[in-house]
């Protein structure tokens, strides 16, 4: 069969020497790059474009695929030490990795993610080579209905996001929702509350955003009470999951594995999706959901894995297409360009070494990543132990560079400072940070999907029922809505008859 | 206290700038070339390319730094106020021309804030087509799409885009309006052309070449002056019957105002080196574009091109009343 030649063809270019080497380069970077806060995969791709300049093609595509895993690896590192996420998919591990952090149990929740990871990475390769082309081409019946009713499930599933009231986090969804109207209309071209500021035209940076509200607002959390965090994280008690811990994440990385796979391939925020739907499913599965919010092992398994899975298949609009489905696919094109190959549907034809050598050195770093990264969860553990006062002004002086790596532009340092007070100001009132950030990034795609399909269909708002995905999405958007909202009906009635008595 | 007067003092000492830069000595460290656009796209390959070709020539490294934001004219801002030294220039494609009339507060001024280096290339555009479109040739497009105005879509990359200000072009030439669907860049513009959720777009041979070649997508014609090297079946628009639409997306690099005359003319001489460098010809010609001839490479050329561009794209921009901001 094609497949066993094309593997073959594939792992012997992965498996070269130079190759193995540049693929650890890029594993390693990747993990640094990852765990350093506010500096991501996208900035660090970027800097390295003129270096590839001098490599061939497959060997400099290797690497820099590398670095984007790898950096998925090393994201969530920071948001279950400190919570402070990278990427916005690492933005859900720090919910439930952070309190087990608080709880001691920072190293568990480490190897947690590195081992879901690994299964996810590994498991999303084999659908890469076997499925791309075809999933591809699925993926192409999205148009701006079908997406529109996705973010309408992804929307309906952020209530399940938080351990509170149910009234607090529709409060916030909306907040990060209007949070993301700011910026330049894409339709028309109206600036909509950028205050004459032409910076603000494109956009909250999204990173500044996340970083300010989880990590900065946290920093200002402990530095209330100085004396309480210490004893908090420095009983660590035991590295590796036990064996109850592994049975308990086992379902929950298949499941996050699956989710992410299937949503990575849509161009345009699948892969952001797949970490959240897969908290969303977790917590409605699971028998104890009262634990999540507060250091369920699921909530750290299912996420990590659904966004390593869908990082790998987000490839496959890339490599098949030519089609980039996030920025740092938009740089890989890039990269691609540079050394005179231009990406597209022949890619797979015309130059097959290099299509089948990135699928096969995927297997390579993934292995890479997991004996990198096991290891080095003594050493992240330890760093809780260095005294708060060197490490607060550190975590802040890197996310200030790092954000401001990204787009050289000093608003999103403002915009940095505004979201960690106004994160900070949440926490005091007892609102959570994760579904504003859902808001924030599926506000602005919400509104995007929905005009677009309203333009294409001249108006028809039937456009949405009578495509069938579209439909299928929506209906099961009103069942998840039925089931969040079953229970407090019925409790309610219960209420209403127990005071009747 | 000690540490905060010594670090005070060392600030300030990094950030003495350079007294009186003249040619003589430029340049004597890193030039930052800024495109005003994020990493990876069109205009940030063809700056890398060139910017490598002309680190070789003027023995410093010439970096690219992306500034994006506000279809470019955040980064065209910056350059504009940067220090005129000669190591901040500005690599800035057809949009600082069609900014002058698309936005209406500039912080700058295309004809008065920069000294002009020279023209670098000028990518050619093509009308394309989702698959099983009717229409088989550009004529049969244009007839088709002024019969079915009603229900044809026209796809762009957002306001002030290549294909944005092409649209614009084709139907002013056909004298039809079609519903324009504006996508945020070319990415998920080209994907839902492919899927068939969109009729036709036009955009620049750096995004559908591959597309092209590989029958993913129906291509009626180039707006270039000749047929392409990389695509002979397809004929030019004046071949088409539609001489009229005749244009590129043209590069050029700026510095700012008040620049050493003499280091605008080593930069010109620099850009000239690097457009005759075999690499960039060859990773040019893979984007199915050329570099400009020497003659173009020059400040002269550039500013005519700015000015005539300026006044080419005013009327278009204000009889279709779209203002991005």
């Amino acid at each position: 069969m094609d497949l066993v030649a094309n593997l073959g063809l594939g792992l012997s270019v992965a498996l070269q020497p130079h190759n193995l080497a540049f693929c650890f380069l890029g594993c390693l970077l990747g993990t640094l790059v990852g765990v350093l806060p506010g500096i991501g995969p996208t900035a660090t791709i970027a800097m390295l474009l003129p270096i590839t300049l001098g490599l061939d093609p497959s060997t400099s595509l290797i690497m820099l695929a590398g670095i984007y895993y790898g950096a998925q690896y090393g994201g969530s590192t920071t948001a279950i030490l400190i919570n402070l996420p990278g990427e916005s998919s690492s933005a859900v591990t720090a919910i439930d990795g952070y309190q087990m952090a608080r709880r001691g149990r920072a190293g568990i929740a480490l190897a947690t993610a590195a081992l879901g990871s690994f299964f996810a990475g590994t498991v999303a390769t084999v659908i890469l080579a076997l499925f791309a082309p075809p999933l591809a081409a699925a993926a192409l019946n999205f148009g701006s209905a079908e997406y529109f009713s996705l973010m309408v499930l992804g929307l309906v599933s952020a209530v399940a996001l938080a351990h509170g009231s149910v009234l607090k986090a529709t409060a916030m969804i909306v907040v990060g929702l209007l949070f993301g109207l700011v910026g330049a209309d894409l339709y028309s071209g109206a600036p909509r509350f950028t205050f004459g500021i032409p910076e603000l035209a494109d956009e909250l940076n999204f990173v500044a955003v996340a970083v300010g509200i989880f990590g900065i607002a946290e920093i200002l959390r402990n530095l209330e009470n100085e004396t309480d965090r210490d004893v908090m994280v420095k009983k660590v008690t035991n590295l590796w999951p036990t064996r109850e811990d592994f049975r308990r994440m086992a379902a929950p990385v298949v499941r996050g594995t699956a989710l992410g796979s299937l949503l990575g391939v849509l161009p345009g925020g699948g892969a952001i999706l797949a970490s959240f739907a897969s908290y969303s499913v977790e917590k409605k599965l699971s028998k104890t959901p009262e634990e999540f919010g507060k250091g369920a092992i699921e909530g750290v398994a299912a996420p990590e894995s659904a966004n390593n899975a869908g990082a790998q298949t987000s490839f496959i609009p890339m490599l098949t297409l030519g089609i980039p489905a996030n920025p740092v696919m938009a740089l890989m094109i890039g990269a691609m360009i540079i050394q005179g190959i231009v990406p597209g549907p022949n890619v797979v034809n015309q130059n097959p070494e290099l299509f089948w050598g990135i699928i096969a050195s995927m297997w390579a770093g993934n292995l890479m990543l997991v004996l990198l990264n096991l290891p080095l969860i003594g050493l992240w553990v330890r760093l809780l132990t260095i005294p708060y006062y060197l490490l607060f002004p550190a975590i802040m002086a890197f996310a200030a560079i790092g954000i401001y790596s990204i787009n050289s532009n000093p608003y999103d340092l403002y915009t940095l400072a505004v979201f960690g007070a106004l994160g900070y100001a949440l926490v005091r009132f007892g609102c959570e940070p994760a579904p504003l950030l859902l808001g924030f990034i599926l506000g602005p795609m919400l509104e995007e999907h929905l005009r677009r399909a309203m333009i294409i269909s001249r108006g028809d708002p039937m456009v949405f029922v009578t495509r069938p995905i579209s439909a299928t999405l929506l209906a099961l958007s009103v069942i998840v809505l039925v089931v969040v909202l079953l229970p407090s009906v019925r409790r309610k009635r219960e209420e209403v008859f127990v005071e009747e008595d | 206290m000690n540490k905060i007067v010594a670090s005070l003092v060392l600030a300030a000492a990094c950030s003495v700038a350079p007294l009186a830069a003249g040619a003589q000595g430029w340049p004597e460290r890193t030039i930052t070339m800024i495109v005003p656009f994020s990493a990876g796209g069109p205009t940030d390959t063809v700056a890398r390319l060139v910017a490598e070709a002309m680190s070789r020539d003027l023995g410093q490294q010439v970096i690219v730094e992306n500034v994006g934001g506000a279809g470019g004219t955040v980064g065209a801002a910056r350059v504009a106020a940067a220090e005129a030294d000669g190591y901040t220039v500005l690599l800035h494609h057809i949009g600082m021309a069609t900014s002058a009339t698309l936005y209406r507060k500039l912080a700058y001024n295309p004809l008065e804030s920069f000294e002009y280096v020279g023209l670098v290339t000028e990518v050619p555009m093509t009308i394309i087509a989702r698959p099983g479109f009717p229409a088989d040739d550009l004529q049969g497009l244009i007839s088709y799409v002024k019969e079915n105005a009603d229900d044809v879509t026209y796809a762009n990359a957002g306001i002030g885009a290549a294909s944005h200000l092409c649209g614009m072009l084709f139907m002013s030439e056909i004298d039809t309006q079609l519903t324009t669907v504006p996508y945020q860049g070319t990415g998920p513009a080209m994907t839902d052309l492919l899927g068939g959720q969109v009729d036709f777009m036009c955009d620049q041979t750096t995004n559908t070449t591959s597309q092209i070649q590989a029958g993913a997508v129906k291509a009626y014609a180039v707006t270039s002056a000749e047929r392409l090297d990389q695509l002979p079946d397809l004929p030019t628009t004046a071949e088409g019957g539609l001489a009229s639409m005749q244009f590129g997306i043209w590069h050029g690099i700026y510095a700012p105002k008040g620049t050493d005359a003499a280091v605008v003319e080593r930069m010109s001489k620099s850009l000239q080196v690097a457009l005759q460098d075999q690499n960039v010809i060859d990773r040019f010609a893979a984007l199915a574009t050329s570099p400009e001839p020497q003659e173009n490479a020059t400040p002269a050329a550039l500013k005519a091109k700015v000015e005539s561009e300026i006044a080419r794209w005013k009327p278009l921009i204000e009889a279709a009343g779209v203002y991005a901001d």
